[in-house]
């Protein structure tokens, strides 16, 4: 294999890493707050697949990017008033069942509504076709989806670091009783922030619908590798995530640039094992106290 | 202490005695009995091959009622017991459950090779019918072949056969080069074999070959990969979700060399939108076939389901049908008599195509015609389903089935074995 064709698996990979971001920060967003494991998150990534089919006749393509994710966000939120609020300071096993159990009444809803066939979405032909980076050659396509996850992550980056509900998201994170000593209740904020990183997997899950087959099971495979990128991130942070991510894709790049693209997904979960082995709490985690 | 006294030796030795001589004589009681003939429906309803087995499961309902409503089989209603068969380990399990306590006449379904290998394993043991409606590794029907499966799904080989007919005829064979991607599973490596074989044979050579994972999504390292060497035709031997994703992200990268291939199915066609779905595939059935039979089943499908059947459905729809015209034939669920009954060549089957078909007696495969269908450009097609025509039965009118499946890869087949 050439040189040239090695690089370009390389930088594909990198790119990749760009929308495994996009469907890890949300859930490890949710785990850090109210030390959720959501794993529902697969689900809501696939109702924004559903979302986008059945709102683009109506709003067109670009106006379902938009209306989409807020749509999932807001189920999030209630989903988060209704259930998760209850289990913020129980046993995490119990909120794991949980969420399994979400997931699979919303997989099964998804059958149930529009059937168990896998649906076609077409994307507009404006972002169809290929450009050309000097000889590397890349989808129009992932272009816009990469510069949409950008602009999301950039968004929850400011949101969390330069505004005011960001100091107090992150010092709810480090010591939620603190806060509540100083007489700043956390409720409200972690209705957002859920609802904040379930409209992610929403978004996530409307972009990757014209890319992917649109079927109710579509979620498992994503919160596989979503869970995979926070593991090895590690938990509370947001840099971690973002490391990881790229990491991923380059891993799973290089993978198929040496030629063994059998191996591809494979290697993603030997790199989990690695990271988990020489160091257990991820690249970039931090020492939280409460799971300590 | 009356209890036991009463209990002894001679009286246990009495009633087990009797218990065990009234086990003995039950299998010919049973067979008398006017009970529920039990069908056992295994094939993935989860995974990559998941949205395939749905349509499985649908056809089976849709078989069954149809059966029931027109009074059974010789007045014996038909009952379905339906499982996700989820891996070839799992499949295993489920199917020695199904014949152990379900006592099932027959299992029915798959569409994964592996699992119907371990299936088919599964039933020799236990003596019990298995109709493969969706496994189309020729290895089943050779090396593993086992006496009591059969098969309703095409062979690899029949695929290989008509849709090399095409791309020959296009002149896309001789002296051209294939990029071939291949399902890293069981049916992709049958597949793989037989397409090498078919280039070898007819002067073509291979520019590359990718395996691809049976969970994989993304398929941009592999337009790369495809671009990079500038085929003659991108060549798929992908199964299930797989086809979709190619489609989709072949479409979004704009590529634009010929696409062919081997393996099919239309509901992935259908998923992939008319934006993206293009080249000619070969198909065991389609909602297209113009017979009396083949619209009949699709109307009812479509009455009941909303939407038209694909081929994973008629292959169960089939297989349920096959089976109840055997037991009408042999009155009764007995699998040596059911066996030999498949195996004479003047049981016939109504296909809902032109053609009747029948077992192959030396490797169980049903042989029947096919067809291959074609892509329409997108400003052609009337709704979302019919984005394809289909071609006219294959092989040709004066042609014996038996050319389809010449020379299969995957072994002789050898039932004593």
């Amino acid at each position: 294999m050439s040189l040239f064709l090695f690089l370009s698996q390389l930088l594909n990979g990198l790119l990749d890493g760009f929308y495994y971001l996009l469907i890890a920060i949300g859930l490890s967003l949710i785990f850090s707050l109210g030390g959720i494991v959501n794993l529902a998150h697969g689900a809501f990534f696939a109702i924004g697949a559903y979302l986008a089919i059945a709102l683009t006749p109506y709003t067109g393509f670009f106006g379902a990017v938009i209306l989409v994710p807020l749509i999932v966000a807001g189920l999030g939120m209630i989903v988060e008033r209704l259930l998760f609020t209850r289990f913020y300071r129980a046993d995490p096993l119990y909120s794991l069942l949980l969420t399994f159990g979400l997931a699979m009444i919303i997989e099964q809803a998804l059958r149930w509504s529009f059937g168990a066939a896998p649906l076609a979405y077409n994307m507009p032909e404006l972002l169809r076709g290929q450009v050309f980076i000097g000889d590397f050659i890349y989808s129009r396509y992932r272009i816009f989806l990469i510069t949409v996850a950008v602009l999301a992550v950039a968004a929850l980056w400011l949101l969390l670091n330069r505004t005011a509900f960001g100091r107090i998201v992150r010092a709810g994170i480090q010591n939620p009783d603190i806060l509540g000593a100083m007489g700043i209740s956390l409720r409200p904020y972690l209705s957002v922030v859920a609802g904040i990183g379930i409209g992610l997997a929403g978004l996530a899950g409307m972009l990757m619908a014209p890319i992917v087959p649109v079927h109710p099971a579509m979620g498992t495979e994503v919160l596989t590798a979503a869970f995979v990128v926070v593991v090895i991130g590690g938990l509370g942070s947001f840099w971690g995530v973002v490391l990881a991510a790229i990491l991923v894709g380059v891993v799973k790049g290089f993978v198929i640039g040496i030629d063994l693209p059998s191996w591809s997904l494979a290697a993603i979960y030997l790199l989990m094992f690695l990271v988990l082995l020489l160091r257990p709490r991820g690249l970039m985690g931090e020492r939280i106290l409460r799971f300590e | 202490m009356t209890l036991r006294s009463s209990f002894d030796r001679r009286g246990f030795l009495r009633t087990t005695g009797a218990a065990a001589l009234g086990t003995l004589a039950a299998p010919s009681i049973l067979r008398a009995q006017d009970g529920p003939i039990i069908l056992g429906h295994l094939t993935p309803h989860t995974g990559f091959l998941g949205p395939l087995g749905e349509y499985a499961v649908m056809a089976a309902e849709l078989a069954t009622e149809e059966i029931n409503a027109a009074g059974g089989i010789d007045g014996r209603q038909l009952q379905l017991i339906k499982e996700d068969s989820v891996n070839p380990q799992t499949a295993s399990t489920k199917a020695e459950r199904m014949i152990g306590r379900d006592k099932v006449a027959a299992i029915i379904g798959e569409i994964s090779s592996a699992s119907a290998l371990t299936i088919a394993q599964t039933v020799e043991r236990g003596k019990t019918l298995f109709l493969n409606t969706g496994a189309n590794s020729d290895a089943l029907r050779g090396a593993d072949c086992k006496r009591h499966m059969f098969h309703v799904e095409t062979q690899n080989a029949m695929y290989v056969n008509a849709e090399g007919q095409h791309l020959l005829q296009s002149g896309l064979v001789e002296g051209k080069k294939w990029y071939v991607l291949t399902a890293d599973y069981a049916f992709g490596h049958d597949l793989l074999a037989g397409a090498r074989a078919f280039l070898e044979r007819n002067g073509g050579s291979i520019a590359g070959e990718d395996l691809v994972p049976t969970d994989a999504t993304d398929f941009s390292s592999f337009m790369l990969k495809i671009r990079a060497a500038e085929p003659d035709l991108v060549a798929l031997n992908l199964a299930g979700t797989q086809i979709t994703s190619f489609f989709k992200q072949y479409g979004e990268f704009g590529l634009d060399f010929p696409v062919g291939g081997f393996g099919f199915d239309t509901a992935m066609a259908w998923a992939a939108g008319v934006q993206n779905f293009r080249g000619t595939w070969p198909c065991v059935w389609n909602h297209q076939i113009d017979t009396e039979r083949s619209q009949a089943f699709t109307k009812a499908f479509t009455d009941k389901f909303g939407m038209p059947p694909e081929n994973q459905a008629w292959g169960d729809y089939m297989a349920i049908q096959i089976l109840a015209q055997a037991i009408r034939e042999t009155k009764g669920t007995d699998a040596a008599a059911i066996i030999e009954y498949f195996e004479d060549p003047e049981a016939k089957f109504d296909m809902m195509k032109t053609r009747e078909g029948y077992f192959n007696p030396e490797n169980h495969q049903l042989l029947q015609e096919i067809y291959a269908i074609t892509a329409v450009p997108a400003s052609e097609a009337e709704n979302e389903w019919d984005i394809f025509t289909t071609s006219e039965p294959l092989p040709a009118p004066d042609q014996p089935l038996e050319t389809l499946i010449a020379d299969a890869v995957g072994g002789s087949c050898s039932f004593s074995a």
